[in-house]
């Protein structure tokens, strides 16, 4: 079993990745996958804790994360598909209405 | 450790030998069932000096010689890389959730203890589930690598239709996992050993003559489930009367239409192979797995109460045959099922698995409820 | 260096390549198919934290339905447009992951001898465990998730509709 501090280096590696895939990527679908991503680091974080401290709460706190994100990726999806019927296009750049 | 890892890595290469072996046996039963059933001779033209052995040298040896040295043909704009690697994740599934699925009782060798299991799992029958869940990848990829609209509209048929009987097979398993109480499928296998007069309540207690000498199997105690989930099983192989997907006389060839040679092979081995592997399911959840009526580790147990002593290694070979036989059963089964119902159309499917199937398997698991609760 | 060890190398290495690509890579689908690699060998890091149970769910609900219903998505619009990155997005982007990075320093540096993990009995993780603690001491959030999964349902099919031009 390796120390508890490689899984969380490994988790933040892989949410920084993901919140560089959010901040530099112009096409919707990759930026929702980043933050998916984003969870997932989380999640590892969750249950390398959960095992090192013999506590089952960070698995039950995964279980909801997952089904949080799996309702939030159905969503945002959806929006999604209203946004591209609308604007023909899935770049964020384009639908700036809401911008003062 | 060393003997642990070799006793494993034989048992896997055991299983995935069997399993791809019988999936090549099956597209001769196939061919050759499908022309009995259908009066005719079926194909018997490729021969060896003379012998063409009822089609056997045709299916089983002319037929992949001709897959291997096709030419491998990539549409021009078609992506390459999702091309090569949608038939490698069809078959993958299928394979791999055999490692589950039980084939026998324990064998005793010395002092160590070898469980005729591939993985013990305690999350047994959702590893299988996983792995069907996995299952949609090849033929979304599939779809979408061909840039093919034909092709593409076989892949989300497929890939719907799929993801909907997920849903219907898993709810229907649930009865199940309540009679027995445990995900492991060992575990549920060795509890349908014992004979009903065994679980019966007090209160059904008049019914014991009558069912009592049964052994305690899935198809007795869940006979909706069963159903259900034989149907849900077929539906996620694509097998008719759910071949939509494939079509053969509507969509050409559904979502594997610009495949041919050795990943055509890989697509139709896969599709093989997942019949093997519901078959597996099927006999291990509801059919007793490995058991033989009243057969225990030491012999036969009969109801009646004579005992027939056996020595273990007739038990287990015994228990072996069993396994086969059941599972051969039950892919004869979906062969003959494949030639004898038409199929269905598309929003027939998904009514029945949505408005049909899932109620019903709701309320199976409504009533297993209430059968448990009051039975204690 | 153990086998273990080796493994567990393997596999951050993996993860993080997956990550990298789904990130950088310019074809959405291909972008799809490394973060169903990466959720792969997620759920193979939870098995081997004795999160069996979850590591199962993960394959069957991420990878298995969230993942597919993304490729549908892909699939169904169709995105053919070539993005530009503009470079002050990247070199912003840069700054904040190196500063994320950064947070890491410490844990370089951390010379405390390692915990051993807690004795854990053979049930931690497994189905048995998370049942007791989600319909135990976590029902109430249970009750709340499934609502919400019913309310993403009602929204995402509302959402999906196409408008009706008046008859």
């Amino acid at each position: 079993m390796m120390p508890l501090n490689y899984y969380l280096i490994l988790s933040a590696v892989v949410f920084a990745i993901g919140v560089v895939g959010v901040l530099i990527r112009r096409n919707l679908i990759v930026v929702l996958m980043s933050i998916e991503l984003m969870l997932n680091a989380v999640n590892l974080t969750f249950i390398a804790f959960s095992r090192y401290l013999g506590s089952m709460v960070g698995q039950v706190a995964v279980f909801f994360v997952m089904a949080v994100a799996a309702a939030e990726a159905v969503v945002g999806l959806a929006i999604i598909i209203s946004v591209f019927r609308q604007r023909q296009s899935l770049d964020p750049q384009d639908m700036q209405i809401l911008k003062w | 450790m060393i003997v642990d890892v070799a006793i494993v890595a034989l048992k896997a290469f055991l299983v995935v030998f069997m399993v791809l072996n019988l999936a090549g046996i099956l597209g001769w039963v196939e061919r050759k069932g499908s022309a009995l059933i259908q009066d005719r001779i079926g194909a018997n033209r490729a021969s060896i000096l003379g012998f063409a052995g009822m089609g056997l040298v045709n299916t089983l040896i002319a037929d992949p010689l001709k897959f291997l040295t096709k030419e491998d043909f990539v549409p021009p704009a078609g992506d390459k890389l999702l091309h090569t690697l949608a038939p490698c994740m069809a078959l993958f599934p299928a394979l791999v959730t055999f490692a589950a699925i039980p084939f026998g009782d324990v064998i005793t060798l010395g002092e160590r203890v070898i469980n005729l299991q591939v993985a013990n799992l305690n999350v047994g029958i959702l590893y299988v589930f996983a792995m069907g869940s996995l299952g949609v990848y090849g033929i979304v990829i599939g779809a979408w690598a061909s840039n093919n609209k034909f092709s593409l509209l076989g892949g989300v048929r497929g890939s719907a239709q799929m993801i909907s009987y997920e849903v219907a097979m898993g709810l229907s398993a649930m009865g199940v996992l309540m009679v027995y109480g445990s995900l492991d499928l060992q575990e549920i296998a060795r509890d349908q050993g014992a004979l009903i007069s065994t679980l019966l309540p007090p209160a059904l207690g008049f019914l014991q003559p009558v069912i009592g000498w049964l052994p305690a199997w899935g198809v007795f105690l869940q006979p909706l489930a069963f159903l259900l989930f034989f149907t849900a099983a077929v539906a996620e192989t694509k097998r008719i009367p759910f071949d939509l997907p494939e079509g053969e006389s509507e969509l050409v060839a559904g979502y594997h239409v610009e495949y041919s040679g050795g990943k055509f092979l890989m697509f139709f081995a896969g599709e093989f192979a997942e019949v093997v592997t519901a078959a597996g399911v099927v006999v291990t959840l509801f059919f007793g797995g490995w058991q033989v009526p009243y057969l225990m580790r030491d012999g036969f147990h009969f109801p009646w109460g004579s005992v027939w002593l056996l020595p273990q290694i007739t038990v287990v070979i015994l228990q072996l045959i069993a396994f086969t036989v059941k599972v051969l059963f039950f892919c004869w089964l979906q062969i003959l099922l494949r030639w004898s119902v038409p199929r269905f159309r598309y929003d027939q499917v998904m009514r029945l698995g949505w408005k049909m199937m899932l109620p019903l398997a709701l309320l199976n698991v409504v009533v297993t409820a209430v059968v448990i609760i009051a039975a204690q | 260096m153990d086998l273990s060890t080796l493994i567990f190398f393997l596999l951050a290495g993996l993860l993080v390549i997956s990550s990298l690509l789904v990130v950088f890579l310019r074809d959405v689908v291909h972008c799809a198919l490394a973060l169903v690699a990466a959720l792969l060998i997620i759920a193979i890091f939870f098995v081997s934290l004795h999160a069996p149970m979850v590591g199962i769910l993960q394959i069957m609900v991420y990878a298995g339905a969230v993942m597919v219903l993304f490729l549908f998505v892909i699939m169904f619009l169709n995105p053919t447009v070539l993005e530009r990155p503009r470079a002050l997005w990247w070199s912003a982007a840069g700054i904040l992951a190196l500063l994320l990075g950064g947070l890491l320093v410490p844990l370089f540096f951390n010379h405390e001898p390692p915990g051993d993990p807690v004795a854990s009995t053979e049930l931690f993780g497994s189905p048995e465990m998370l049942a007791k603690s989600l319909f135990g001491d976590f029902v109430l959030p249970f009750e709340i998730a499934s609502v919400l999964l019913l309310v993403a349902i009602v929204g995402a099919v509302v959402l999906g509709k196409r408008e009706r031009s008046a008859p």
